[in-house]
């Protein structure tokens, strides 16, 4: 599956971008360095936009697209920005047969966005994930957190009300 | 002496040195094993899994383009097993690659097609199924990039890198992986410089110029337009392969004759433009010593390498002439100083390059061309020695069979110092032939300035001209050009000259010249033997100064006044920006 790629405005500040040169200045000289920049980029970011990435791209001198091609690489990378809140759906085996792609239809038409997208009010991300270890309670939902077990269709409007 | 190792290959003893592969080793035996990824110095991955042999002890296949040999080896290079991995490889490539072979551009000339029949493989759809999500970027002017036919090789990917530009990348992985840009961007959103050498380095039609015959012929059947070509230095030299001619060939005569046949009113030669570049650009060399810079003053007659100078280094901008390239200067001359002598609209003459670079179909469309006036371009289309033939093709026209024809004389009578444009050092060369002939205020013997010839990436002299050390260095490829302009931005180098070439080799290695597999291109100097062709036109030239030539002086008592005037500055020279990468 290609990545979605995130066309919500940039937001860093100053203090990010100072600690992601200085992220940079300290992985520089090592071979390989784009990996574990990236990884505590998205640690700092939360996500890794092309704003983040051409800054990793000029501070090691290699070009914005090998860069990239590492970020879609490894399914760790995110592209899009995590809301306030986070909602993962579990599409893990156990998950899928009780009925989590009818969770997931529902979270995707109520929250106007698909899996690995946030909203434009930055609220709420979702997220796809693949077996969270909880299989007794399929299908299971965590919205940051917490954890919702043999969610429904028809509860997601509910949980998702607690969060604002 | 290189350490030697003996080997056997196919019970065959052989003796090579140390550092070969068992490809390289193979060759010596006369054995070529197929590669599809592999391209020397540029693409050595082992990835495609085609050029796999038996090695006796080893677990299983390895990848022959990247072992090196050692000594004792025993290699087996044609088994049934090995036959069936290859045919098998290419069987799996076939199961998600666009097999509409017919009407590829690359029928004919294409490396996996070429595999298939010599492997002997009988179904194309052996293994058929899923087929990755593929798209189709036709949003920049001198390239078409299909992802139905691309095989992965990363041909392109290295040949992009290896130009210092890396626009070109796998993104995703597994099945999804495909080449494309950063963020997916279409190629025209990316820094790309439009070079072209992806598309020569690309096995199949995954990479193809944008393809202008169509246009061309258009232009031709339209009574109302008076067409007129022009061909590069470069393209006489590789034109001759197309048509199964060795390698080095100078095919100007049989060139110019096709030309008329395909029904150009014109046959002009860029050469004369490259003359006129070397008035100008010599001058602006002498101005800026006289005045004390900018210097280095570096060439401006390779689009790509501009297009990189305004992304990766727009501050050195300044320090770049602003010459029109010899396409831009010849187009022109021929809308204003030719359209005027003989008395043509200007907006009904269309001038058609052959350019052996994709680069020139961007610079066609650039900004501040258009000497004749607001939307008239001094250039209209700008074709590739690849379209050229198919034109050629396409008409009927045995090309072997044509006799040698000259130039028309208005803007066709040149000389060695314009032939040599071509190939990397040849633009210094020429513009210092004239630079000290001004200098010394004589006619100087001593024309040939060896130390800027040869394919070497970077080569530096200094001469003693006129009375001061001029220090000069000829660049091509991009990854030097990088290497020394981060020395000029630095400070440091003190050169007054730098003439950069954006492909490497110059010209003759361009990414708009005629294709040659990789077993070609890995083995046999394209650079150097074409530009052999080009340094022999030279020395049979009766001239072979710029300033020596009858047109460019006649050009300059009748039109421009001298080099450098303001007439001369209005249409034959330009300016450039500074581009933001992404």
């Amino acid at each position: 599956m290609q990545k979605r790629i995130s066309n919500l405005p940039f937001k860093g500040t100053p203090e990010q971008k100072q600690k992601l040169d200085e992220v940079i200045e300290r992985h520089k000289q090592e071979r390989g360095a784009i990996l574990p920049v990236l990884q505590e980029a998205q640690e700092i970011y939360g996500y890794l936009p092309l704003e983040v990435q051409s800054i990793i791209a000029e501070g090691l001198g290699v070009s914005l697209e090998e860069v990239y091609g590492v970020s879609t690489f490894y399914s760790q990378f995110s592209l899009t920005p995590k809301g306030k809140y986070n909602v993962s759906i579990c599409l893990g085996t156990a998950c899928y047969v009780k009925g989590a792609a009818a969770v997931l239809d529902k979270l995707t038409s109520i929250l106007g966005i698909q899996p690995e997208e946030c909203t434009p009010d930055g609220k709420f991300s979702l997220t796809a994930c693949r077996c969270v270890g909880a299989c007794g309670l399929a299908p299971v939902l965590t919205v940051n957190g917490d954890v919702y077990g043999r969610m429904t269709p028809e509860e997601v409007e509910q949980v998702l009300a607690k969060y604002e | 002496m290189e350490n030697m190792v003996n080997i056997k290959i196919n019970g065959m003893p052989l003796s090579v040195p140390s550092s070969y592969t068992i490809l390289e080793a193979a060759r010596e035996a006369g054995i070529d094993i197929p590669t599809l990824c592999y391209l020397k110095g540029i693409n050595e991955i082992g990835a495609c899994r085609m050029c796999v042999v038996e090695v006796k002890g080893a677990r299983s296949f390895v990848a022959s383009c990247v072992y090196p040999v050692n000594e004792g080896m025993e290699v087996l290079t044609n088994t049934p097993a090995i036959q069936k991995s290859r045919k098998m490889t290419l069987e799996m490539l076939l199961s998600v690659h666009n097999r509409d072979c017919l009407a590829c551009k690359r029928n004919g000339s294409c490396e996996l097609q070429t595999l298939c029949n010599e492997l002997g493989v009988e179904q194309s759809d052996r293994f058929d199924g899923a087929k990755p999500d593929v798209s189709k970027d036709e949003s920049s002017l001198h390239l078409i990039r299909d992802n139905s036919k691309c095989i992965l090789c990363r041909r392109c990917v290295a040949a992009c890198s290896d130009q210092h530009v890396g626009v070109l990348g796998p993104n995703c992985r597994g099945f999804d992986t495909h080449i494309a840009c950063a963020f997916e961007k279409p190629l025209n959103e990316v820094p790309c410089v439009s070079c072209g050498q992806c598309i020569v380095s690309c096995p199949t039609g995954a990479l193809t110029e944008r393809d202008q015959c169509d246009e061309v012929m258009a232009a031709i059947n339209d009574p109302e337009k008076f067409v007129v070509v022009q061909t590069a230095p470069a393209i006489r030299a590789t034109l001759g392969e197309c048509f199964g001619l060795p390698v080095g060939t100078n095919v100007k005569g049989k060139m110019v004759a096709a030309l008329r046949r395909l029904g150009f009113d014109k046959v002009f030669d860029t050469d004369f433009g490259a003359d006129l570049t070397i008035m100008e650009e010599a001058n602006e060399l002498l101005e800026r010593v006289k005045n004390g810079g900018p210097l280095p003053l570096i060439t401006s007659c390779s689009p790509g390498w501009i297009k990189f100078c305004e992304y990766y280094y727009p501050e050195l901008l300044q320090n770049v002439s602003s010459c029109k390239s010899p396409q831009q200067m010849t187009g022109a001359i021929i809308k204003t100083y030719y359209a005027e002598k003989n008395n043509i609209d200007p907006k009904k003459i269309v001038v058609v390059s052959v350019m052996p670079c994709t680069a020139k179909k961007f610079e066609a469309r650039r900004d501040n061309q258009d000497a004749a006036g607001a939307g008239i371009p001094d250039t209209d289309i700008a074709i590739t020695t690849r379209e050229l033939a198919r034109l050629i093709k396409m008409a009927n026209i045995n090309f072997e069979r044509l006799p040698d024809e000259e130039f028309d004389p208005a803007l066709g009578i040149t000389t060695g110092a314009a032939a040599i444009f071509g190939a990397t050092g040849g633009v210094m060369e020429a513009a210092l032939r004239t630079a000290a002939d001004t200098l010394e205020g004589k006619s100087l013997d001593s024309i040939e300035y060896k130390e800027v010839r040869g394919t070497e990436g970077i080569k530096e002299a200094v001469y003693h001209i006129g009375g001061m050390d001029v220090k000069v260095a000829a660049v091509s490829g991009l990854s030097n050009a990088n290497e020394i302009l981060s020395k000029v931005k630095n400070g440091e180098g003190g050169y007054h000259f730098i003439e950069i070439m954006c492909c490497p080799g110059g010209c003759v290695n361009g990414g708009g010249q005629p294709l040659q597999p990789a077993a070609v291109r890995s083995f046999t100097d394209l650079k150097a033997e074409r530009a052999k062709a080009l340094y022999e036109e030279d020395k049979n030239l009766p001239l072979r100064k710029s300033h020596e030539s009858p047109i460019v002086k006649t050009l300059y008592e009748e039109y421009l006044e001298n080099p450098g005037s303001h007439k001369a500055h209005k249409i034959l020279h330009t300016t450039y920006v500074a581009r933001k990468k992404f």
